[in-house]
């Protein structure tokens, strides 16, 4: 049997790698975690890492274990990227692509509402949509959600105009076929490339963009562990007891560079031009 | 040109209209009207003077109106008031805008200062070890969170003395080396993930260049490879680096929101979130018009650059 293109590819590899690893560590911490993420235990505040005492990666102020923390996290991360990036991905290509292949006033309009979307600095506009929306695990997946819609509607819609003036679209059309028909069966197949990547990328800043918030006290909420909130708790602590700091962050970017590895190598796959460059 | 800059102002026109709209009506969504907000805090008020109270709310006129009001004060400079204090939005804004400003421009500058010349080397030496590491280096640099990198950073520098700017906030006019020393950690904290950017488009924009034709002509008249690399190729491999800088201030300034908080820096970031936290929609609503109206702005001075640097571009907008 053939190997895969992207199994060839190093870096995809080792971005793979690092994804899996993450999903084994969410998959076991449904059945199993070291301790309670959430018990507090007076008699173990702020343990050092030790073998001795079972916390490997130490315990944070109100002596919760880090690692189960850490573990426990690990899947509120992976469902809010995952749908974060979902979202985004199918309000914004359902624009896009419309927009792009009728072209004319509604792509106009969905356009400058991209445009206006655009006009804000993406951390700035997931703060404000939280802010209006509340503190809530739905929220964070809305506020994100909505920060993606305008790049992957402009991305889609660039390439659907690049396509859609193409031979075979002609006669596709010459053949009868409907609007939606061509959408589904010409033009959105060959547009995934360039998608697959974002989605990619997205997924990697959403982990950066959920850990911010939960990190301002807008994300998810305590006593609940996320990554972002157990930094944010650390900032009292992490002078005298740097742990509580270093292993939740190092979660996070062995992650988000499994993620950011994952769609290098795809784009080194899938991106012609640059084939050769590298 | 001139006319390529008219139209590029007159096409701001509809993006900051849309920005103030989506300001507008989405603060408009928070539950409970900002006159409850603001009488959660104060007695009893007799039916007089709630009638008063409504009318200084605007809540006895419909949204519509409101929002032209709202546009109007605006154009006047008047920002509104915040619930909590009283006081005018606009100075409190304009006094912490110079920080956040600073925050910005310090970590673009650290950013280009890494970024650039490890891009070059790093396409000198293409598929070399260096290069590798280098690349390696540029995808972790992608994936740090720059919070953390704050937090390190504080943790690392904790005993060193005037680097962590802990609440003795010194502006840049008053004791300019003492300020860039304090500012130094926060922008590299901003600006260290954006170096990588920067190095990658760097690296993959001069390994371009360095294919082309005129730089094989250049090496052989047989100048020298210093002039080759600096003149020829740097010149011309610059351009979309000075494009995605400027795409991407926006995304520093962001940065510098959650920074501040990290080193108390009493930045508009730190006003934002004590606006969220104290429920004051009038300082937020005013914040997020600002930073998204010098985004816009910023952006739109980059498409100027970029059009002065590049015929090709005006042109193909002429079409």
């Amino acid at each position: 049997m053939k190997k895969p293109r992207i199994l060839k590819n190093g870096i995809a590899v080792a971005g793979l790698i690092l994804i899996f690893l993450y999903v084994m560590i969410s998959i076991v911490s449904i059945f199993y975690l070291p301790f309670d993420p959430t018990a507090m235990d007076a008699k173990a505040i702020l343990q050092a890492p030790s073998l001795s005492s079972g916390h490997l990666f130490g315990t944070d102020e109100f002596g919760r274990d880090v690692l189960s923390r850490i573990m426990k996290g690990t899947s509120v991360s992976f469902i809010i990227s995952v749908s974060a990036t979902a979202f985004g991905a199918v309000v914004g290509i359902f624009m896009g692509v419309w927009a792009g292949y009728l072209g004319g006033r509604i792509d106009n309009i969905i356009m400058r509402i991209a445009d206006i979307l655009f006009s804000f600095p993406s951390l700035l506009l997931a703060i404000f949509i939280m802010a209006i929306l509340g503190e809530h695990t739905y929220n964070v997946v809305l506020a994100i959600g909505i920060v993606y819609i305008p790049q992957f509607a402009r991305i889609s819609r660039g390439s659907i105009i690049a396509l859609k003036s193409n031979e075979y679209i002609r006669a596709a059309k010459s053949n009868g076929a409907g609007r939606s028909y061509i959408l589904a069966h010409h033009l959105l197949p060959n547009i995934t490339a360039p998608l697959i990547v974002q989605i990619s990328l997205s997924l990697s800043t959403a982990i950066l963009l959920e850990s911010a918030l939960s990190f301002l006290g807008l994300g998810i909420q305590p006593p609940n562990p996320s990554w972002g909130n157990m930094l944010s708790s650390a900032r009292k602590v992490m002078l005298f007891a740097p742990w509580t700091a270093i292993y939740p962050g190092l979660a996070i970017v062995l992650l988000v560079l499994g993620f950011n590895l994952l769609g290098d190598g795809l784009r080194d796959i899938l991106d012609p031009r640059l084939r050769n460059v590298r | 040109m001139g006319k390529y800059i008219v139209k590029r102002l007159l096409s701001l026109i509809p993006v900051l209209i849309g920005v103030s709209l989506i300001v507008f009506f989405l603060v408009r969504l928070i539950p409970g009207t900002a006159l409850q907000m603001y009488m959660g805090t104060q007695v009893e008020a007799t039916p007089a003077q709630l009638e008063e109270l409504k009318r200084l709310f605007g809540e006895d006129r419909p949204i519509p109106v409101l929002y032209f009001e709202w546009m109007g004060n605006l154009l006047k400079g008047d920002f509104g008031h915040s619930l909590r204090t009283g006081r005018p939005v606009l100075p409190d804004i304009l006094s912490r805008l110079p920080i956040s400003l600073e925050l910005t421009i310090y970590s673009l500058l650290l950013a280009l200062i890494i970024g650039i010349p490890l891009g070059v080397l790093s396409s000198l030496r293409q598929n070399t070890t260096g290069d590798f590491i280098n690349r390696i280096i540029g995808l972790i640099g992608l994936s740090l969170p720059q919070f953390w990198l704050a937090a390190l950073l504080v943790i690392g520098f904790s005993h060193t003395q005037g680097w962590i700017p802990m609440g003795n906030y010194v502006p840049i006019t008053k004791a300019p080396l003492v300020n860039l020393k304090m500012f130094f950690l926060p922008s590299l904290a901003i600006g260290f993930g954006f170096a990588a950017v920067v190095m990658r488009y760097t690296r993959n924009s001069m390994l371009e260049v360095m294919q082309a034709d005129y730089v094989r002509t250049a090496k052989a008249k047989g100048l020298p490879y210093r002039k080759v690399i600096m003149i020829h190729a740097l010149k011309n491999a610059i351009l979309p680096v000075i494009t995605v800088t400027g795409f991407n201030a926006g995304y520093l300034l962001g940065g510098s929101i959650v920074i501040e908080e990290v080193f108390a820096l009493p930045g508009m970031g730190r006003l934002a979130l004590y606006a969220i936290n104290q429920r004051d929609y009038p300082v937020l609503q005013a914040i997020i018009l600002v930073i998204a109206t010098l985004f816009v702005l910023v952006n739109l001075v980059t498409d100027l650059l970029y059009a002065w640097a590049d015929p090709r571009i005006r042109l193909d907008e002429q079409r």
